[in-house]
């Protein structure tokens, strides 16, 4: 029941993007399509997850019993550039065909604020190991919904007849604000 | 370039926010109001500025190939060094940005500077570089923050001025983030096709 309650939070209630504001370059840089904003959150869910349950680990293991706590950021941010070189090589050899679809997604991953921020809010919140695992997989999951629903709207955008000043990013963000505000919806289901 | 011009064009002409769209998690995140939104403009600027600066010192040392390793755990140092004085010293402001501080690693303008700039240039002009982006990065958030705060809150740096009335809460709330800074952007982009 209350991986129940973290998950729904997650995906819908407290959006990592729509409503905490994480991930948001990736958010508007990579929706033009529906296919690469796809392969985006395919990326994002095995980094955030693989990469919460590393620095989950590390804090754990090596952070806290050192009273180092204070190295947090610079720890988590190294860890995360290494595991994303680390799943771009071990990908490339393994299965390339997954490397492919991937691939140019990867090294954006670094700095994308999203894997960060759920990497220090999950000791924020004093979650176990499991419940940090579900939580990261959900706020992928999350991300990818927004990213997927966002990528639809804004294909049929470019066929719109949007006045001059708004073309492109200005009509894009306003777009954002009226998704978002559907999401606002979901607040207090949990 | 000269000074100045490299100073000023993080203003207006390079706006990191409204022109180059760099840096938006806590541009949107952080700006609920105008002192808010300045607060995380200037622990911004100044990680700016001294990462800016060190890297131009040490730019011959580091080998290119683990440059960008390098960069980020300069950049995460000064990260932690504005974090803990925040902290230490405005604790009401460090828990109203909260996440948003460590992720000053994360933003691609910090990054992007020391990369595009800082790498490349001497320390006089990479200090006034980063102090040019960082303060645009300041006014762009400054301005920002004051727009939600008037429109959501009916106040301006914590003064209210419309009276007992709320003001729209719904540019406070998350949506109104994304539909103030589309339009404010939308008015720049017709302002310079104009």
């Amino acid at each position: 029941m209350e991986y129940f309650v973290i998950v729904i939070s997650a995906i819908f209630v407290s959006n990592i993007v729509l409503a905490q504001f994480l991930g948001v370059c990736p958010f508007l840089g990579v929706s033009n399509k529906i296919s690469t904003s796809v392969g985006m959150t395919g990326a994002v869910i095995f980094v955030m997850t693989l990469a919460t349950i590393v620095t989950y680990l590390i804090n754990d293991l090596i952070l806290v019993p050192f009273d180092i706590t204070y190295l947090k950021t610079i720890s988590y941010i190294l860890v995360i550039a290494a595991l994303v070189q680390m799943v771009e090589i071990i990908l490339k050899k393994v299965s390339p065909s997954l490397y492919q679809a991937l691939g140019v997604f990867l090294p954006l991953i670094t700095t994308n604020c999203a894997v960060l921020g759920v990497a220090l809010l999950v000791i924020q919140k004093d979650f176990n190991l499991m419940e940090s695992t579900v939580y990261a997989i959900a706020n992928g999951i999350g991300f990818g919904l927004a990213l997927v629903i966002f990528a639809g709207l804004r294909e049929h955008l470019d066929m719109m007849n949007v006045p001059k000043g708004m073309k492109g990013m200005p009509v894009a963000l306003i777009t954002a604000a009226i998704l978002a505000m559907a999401f606002m919806g979901f607040t207090g289901m949990v | 370039m000269n000074n100045w011009s490299n100073f000023t064009k993080g203003f207006i002409k390079e706006n990191p926010v409204f022109v180059l769209l760099l840096g938006m998690c806590p541009t949107l995140g952080t700006t609920t109001s105008a002192i808010n939104g300045l607060g995380m403009g200037l622990a911004t600027a100044f990680v700016l500025v001294m990462s800016n600066l060190v890297i131009s010192l040490v730019k011959n040392l580091i080998p290119d190939k683990v440059r960008i390793p390098a960069f980020i755990v300069i950049i995460a140092s000064f990260v932690t060094v504005v974090d803990l004085l925040l902290a230490g010293f405005l604790p009401a402001l460090h828990e109203q940005l909260g996440l948003f501080i460590p992720l000053i690693v994360v933003n691609c303008i910090v990054l992007g500077r020391a990369e595009a700039f800082a790498s490349k240039n001497n320390v006089f002009s990479s200090v006034i570089d980063g102090l040019g982006m960082g303060l645009g990065f300041a006014f762009a958030l400054l301005i920002l923050g004051a727009t939600r705060e008037i429109l959501g809150s009916g106040a301006i740096f914590g003064y209210k001025f419309i009276g007992d009335n709320d003001g729209m809460l719904f540019f406070v709330l998350a949506p109104g983030a994304f539909l103030a800074l589309g339009y404010i952007i939308a008015i720049i982009n017709s302002l310079r096709k104009a």
